[in-house]
């Protein structure tokens, strides 16, 4: 069988700020071939003339489909695989509303929980099916430290990143003996236009090219959990340890 | 949020409204009036509107195309110039006119229609822009260029920010066989000699520039460097940037430091005379190395000064604001001395005009700072020059009507929804 020498990788959601980001490291190795699926197909194509201007010799495709539709996902991901083995996934779909809204809205509740659990989940099951197959790839999910402990001002969101993190940590187990990874990656605050409306004291947002050269490098070593930056491990460790009866007094 | 510009004068709140490609109209809905930031690199109060909106730019920050053998480069607003260099040198194209530092946005670099060190060969930014898209805060775009809506150009170039928001642009970068440049440093020992390098060097080389001391005791001698494009070719290994870690408590430039500094500066230079070989990255942005350089001017900031004086009155009034500075307490480390080209710029209100720039930096030491400056500007105006908008916080209206004389025909094409901090002090009548 003839070797295949480009690097495919699939970015799901590749409007998305960070995967953007990931895509602009990726594009410039040697060899890469990006897939970039979008719910939209104009805004995902003005995303491929982007990198097709930083890197001409790359092949880049845009696929359409609907983000929460078993089917579609399905179709989508057995179309990729049928055309070669995958390299690497990144699944990066992921919105923040207000947590007030989601209260009052079960509307945007359900547009919450559905695109920030739901539709990664699904297709990483579907993705991972096919990686499995050729006992070969790396598909990396994005939870959030805001999933480590939900708290009043971002449950909902917190607790759809949380389901997440179970997601990727029963990949995990399943694959354990494979060849294939599954990684999970926690951003903390992020410079991104999903974030925008987000004003925390005393915190520094990092920005999405630095999240995306760790989300890289964290898929390069097949790493099981990676924080990025990296502080968020050590106060998310403290915050995951206060005892309820104070937790639950905090303004947080 | 709390927004400053790279002077680090002030911190005022302003609403920050992140724009990206699919929500532009948010400009329009704004019930204050807001300004386009990107990087914030600009000194002083032009990128800033205190109690308003900014408009963060980071996220425009697209390529859209471009054509390898024209050289054409479309890109969006916020796209960093540094960014065009490395994705561009590699492929044999650099951008013809760069500021002294790379982490400004394209937006930016119109819109202040900035300068480098070649200004005597290739004019200013504006001069590169084949077009732009301007959107107003009504809604309406405008395309334009030298042959289509020519005045909303020439206003938009250099019309810090204030016409509508550049949402993108074309430009036209020059071929460049590799990231090399061939450097020389000369010492020279007065004023007088760096007019006479200046000028022997105009015709060959096409990149000067000059590094002043403005110390009392060596006041006027400084080193000049000019640099040619090379194809020398070498692998370059990229240094680790330095970085400032922490705003320390006073400036680290104050009047004990500085002579040390201007002597270490002047030596080290000096000592490396002759023809070298250099990375575009060290020659044309030697401060980007230090990140947060800024910093070191301690918590009150510091101002930047920057003017152009016609040539005919240059040597004597650049030698009486040398005088002026090395007689107050105020000391100024990263002083630059260059000539400009015969060329006016394209843009109603552009910095660059014939003549000689002086560009000089003060820790902020409050009124005796404001004071030399207010002294500084009266030489300024005498001499029939202008001082720099992107670096300016405290200029007279009087000073800025001289400098400015199409400001009238310029302010036709203000954007009603757009202020900022500069504007509200120099444009409106009260």
């Amino acid at each position: 069988m003839k070797m295949q020498s480009k690097t495919r990788t699939v970015i799901v959601s590749a409007t998305s700020c960070i995967a953007q980001e990931c895509a602009r490291l990726w594009v410039i190795e040697k060899d890469a071939e990006l897939i970039l699926v979008g719910r939209d197909r104009s805004r995902t194509e003005s995303v491929a003339q982007d990198l097709r201007v930083r890197a001409p010799q790359a092949s880049i495709e845009v696929m359409e489909t609907n983000f929460e539709d078993p089917q579609a996902i399905q179709t989508l991901a057995d179309t990729i695989a049928s055309t070669g083995k995958i390299d690497r996934v990144l699944i990066a779909q992921g919105i923040l509303p207000q947590q007030a809204d989601c209260q009052q809205d079960l509307n945007i509740s359900y547009n919450t929980l559905m695109i920030d659990a739901v539709s990664p989940a699904l297709f990483a099951e579907a993705f991972v099916g096919h990686l499995q197959k050729n006992n070969h790839g790396t598909l990396a999910l994005l939870g959030s430290v805001a999933g480590d402990r939900a708290r009043k001002s971002m449950y909902t969101y917190g607790s759809a990143k949380a389901l997440l993190e179970h997601f990727a940590r029963g990949l995990q187990h399943r694959c354990a003996h494979s060849k294939v990874k599954v990684v999970l990656i926690k951003p903390g605050p992020t410079n991104t236009p999903m974030t925008t409306h987000l004003e925390i004291k005393g915190i520094k947002f990092a920005s999405a090219n630095r999240v995306a050269k760790d989300i890289v490098s964290a898929m390069n070593r097949g790493k099981l959990v990676v924080y990025t930056p990296k502080i968020w491990f050590a106060i998310m460790t403290i915050i995951r340890i206060i005892p309820s009866f104070i937790f639950n007094k905090m303004n947080l | 949020m709390k927004m400053s510009s790279w002077g680090r004068l002030s911190a005022e709140e302003h609403r920050v409204l992140t724009l990206s490609r699919d929500r532009l109209n948010a400009i329009s809905s704004s019930q204050k009036p807001g300004l386009a930031y990107g990087m914030g690199r600009s000194y002083g109060d032009v990128c800033l509107n205190p109690g308003n909106t900014l408009w963060d730019t980071h996220q425009l920050d697209h390529f859209i195309e471009f054509d390898a053998k024209t050289g054409m480069l479309s890109c969006e607003a916020g796209v960093l110039l540094g960014e065009i260099q490395k994705i561009m040198i590699p492929r044999g194209w650099m951008l013809p006119v760069s500021p002294g530092t790379q982490f400004v946005t394209l937006g930016g670099a119109i819109a202040n229609d900035i300068h480098g060190k070649n200004h005597h060969r290739f004019g200013s930014f504006g001069d590169h822009v084949f077009s732009l898209s301007l959107l107003r805060t009504d809604g309406q775009i405008i395309e334009c260029s030298l042959d289509k809506n020519s005045n909303w150009f020439s206003a938009t170039i250099g019309g810090v920010g204030l016409t509508g928001l550049i949402t993108q642009a074309c430009i036209q970068l020059r071929p460049v066989s590799g990231p090399w440049f061939q450097s020389e440093s000369i010492a020279y020992s007065s004023l007088k000699d760096f007019f006479q390098l200046a000028d022997d060097s105009e015709r060959d080389w096409e990149y000067t520039v000059s590094w002043v001391d403005c110390y009392s005791k060596h006041k006027g001698r400084g080193i000049f460097v000019r640099g040619n494009q090379s194809d020398h070719d070498s692998p370059y290994v990229f240094p680790k940037k330095l970085h400032v870690p922490f705003t320390p408590p006073i400036s680290l430039i104050n009047r004990f430091s500085l002579p040390l500094f201007n002597a270490l500066y002047y030596h080290r230079l000096a000592k490396k005379r002759g023809l070298e070989f250099i990375d575009y990255e060290p020659f044309l942005y030697p401060l980007d190395n230090i990140l947060e350089w800024n910093r070191i001017y301690g918590t009150h900031g510091f101002f930047q000064y920057q003017c152009v004086i016609p040539r005919a009155q240059g040597l004597e009034s650049i030698t009486e604001m040398l005088n002026q500075i090395s007689a107050s307490t105020e000391g100024s480390f990263l002083s630059v001395l260059k000539t400009f080209g015969q060329r006016d710029a394209l843009g109603m209100i552009s910095f660059p005009k014939p003549g000689v720039t002086l560009a000089l930096d003060f820790p902020n030491k409050g009124s005796s700072t404001l004071k030399l400056l207010t002294r500084l500007d009266s030489i300024v105006q005498a001499a029939q020059g202008r001082i720099y908008l992107a670096k300016d916080t405290r200029m007279s209206k009087a000073l800025f009507m001289q400098g400015y004389p199409r400001l009238g025909e310029f302010l036709k094409y203000k954007d009603p929804g757009i202020s900022s901090a500069l504007s509200r002090r120099l444009m409106e009548t009260e």
